[in-house]
């Protein structure tokens, strides 16, 4: 990072334009594994972001003392002994959201958002913007899991967070529980992101008053992007 | 009798990548094309069968013996790397056509989450170790597979033309949806 953007735009940038899941496409394999209703989607998130917080905030501390050769197995450490602390945790306290989310809570070590921001983001910067950095990314990824697993669990279930809010008669749509209802209702939610992203670019770009046509255009056509290149 | 059993469970009725979610980045990142998605598929089964061994040993001969156990994440997710690395050097010693074919693939196949969730099944199924092979080599050829068909899906794809909003990432995970849509079709089989 050459230059040093504002607190605020690493605060916010996590929500959409640089959600982990609606644009950036990484920590797939927790998202759709666990957000069969909102309150599995809540908790991994919650996890995950708990890992990430801690995760950040060492590796931004620690980032001098680690050789270059060396600093992705040490990042895997960090990481690794945080997400144990966090297994653990939930297993005391939380023990039926720890059943729910099973294998997918160890998982966490291998979850390409927590590696991805310690290299990309904590490894460079001070310890307070890893700190908003992972706020930001965190609370974007816990967004993105309950928003998805909210859609699944009412078009599924018919309720929310367990309430029901569509009445008794509904008979739920069980594809949205079962996995090709994951697939399909994520698919679905990152087309809906990237037009509510270029609708929101637009929109701020006519408020500035130096839209072109052209530039309409493009900000109506989001680019492709790189689809998680790494695993 | 038994492992046929665990062989067809592991590699349809319960695809690890189509029913499991695990490994879904591998996935959606290298299946533009049939070639590498084939290359893909035998690195992560050479890998994943020699990591599983290696995590089913650490298991029983270190962590339950010195009831080590809730340090099972940070010694997996160490020896599956290390083992990465081990894998790649003496690959290329031994074998530089292999290395050539597969050695792009083995750096993403650490942070691969398969890899790390075959052995957490493994272990918390409690598999002796011939079953937890069997169980490893059926995952990997599941997620071979399943990556093999989606490349070739994706591949047609690209010929048609996509509303602006679904290009990309997200006709793909549409694609995988109806993918796995019908494998549950051999739900039942095992």
């Amino acid at each position: 990072m050459s230059t040093t953007p504002s607190l605020r735009h690493e605060l916010t940038k996590g929500f959409l334009k640089e959600n982990p899941i609606f644009a950036l496409l990484l920590g797939m394999c927790p998202t759709l594994a666990v957000t069969t209703s909102a309150i599995n989607g809540l908790g991994m998130g919650l996890a995950t972001m708990a890992v990430l917080l801690a995760a950040n905030t060492v590796v931004s501390a620690v980032k001098n003392l680690i050789p270059e050769k060396v600093r992705i197995p040490s990042y895997i450490v960090i990481i690794a002994s945080f997400v144990t602390v966090i297994d653990l945790s939930m297993g005391a306290y939380l023990p039926d959201l720890h059943a729910a989310l099973g294998i997918f809570i160890p998982l966490i070590v291998v979850n390409c958002i927590i590696l991805g921001r310690a290299e990309a983001f904590a490894s460079r910067n001070t310890i307070l913007y890893s700190l908003v950095d992972a706020v930001s990314m965190g609370l974007g990824f816990t967004f993105a899991l309950t928003t998805l697993g909210s859609i699944r669990e009412i078009l599924g279930f018919g309720t929310l967070f367990g309430s029901q809010i569509i009445s008794e008669s509904f008979p739920g749509i069980s594809v949205f529980i079962l996995p090709p209802g994951a697939f399909l209702a994520l698919g679905f939610l990152v087309a809906g992101a990237r037009l509510l992203t270029a609708r929101l670019e637009r929109a701020a770009k006519a408020r500035k008053g130096f839209i072109t046509a052209a530039e309409a255009a493009k900000a109506a056509a989001p680019s492709r992007r790189p689809q998680g290149a790494e695993a | 009798m038994n492992y046929f059993v665990i062989f067809l469970g592991a590699m349809l009725v319960n695809n690890i990548v189509l029913v499991q979610f695990l490994g879904i980045c591998p996935f959606l990142g290298v299946s533009s094309r049939i070639s590498t998605a084939i290359g893909m598929g035998l690195a992560v089964m050479f890998v994943m069968t020699i990591a599983t061994i290696a995590v089913y040993l650490i298991q029983v001969f270190l962590l339950v013996p010195l009831s080590l156990e809730f340090l099972q994440t940070v010694a997996f997710i160490l020896v599956i790397a290390s083992l990465v690395q081990l894998v790649d050097i003496v690959m290329k010693k031994v074998s530089p056509p292999l290395h050539r074919a597969l050695g792009v693939f083995l750096p993403l196949i650490t942070t691969n989450c398969a890899i790390l969730g075959v052995a957490l099944l493994v272990m918390n199924r409690e598999y002796n170790l011939p079953e937890s092979i069997v169980f490893a080599i059926a995952s990997a050829l599941g997620f071979a597979l399943a990556l093999f068909i989606f490349a070739g899906l994706r591949e047609r794809l690209e010929l048609y033309d996509v509303p602006k909003a679904m290009q990309g990432a997200p006709i793909a995970l549409v694609t995988a949806g109806l993918l796995a849509l019908a494998f549950m079709g051999f739900a039942g089989l095992a």
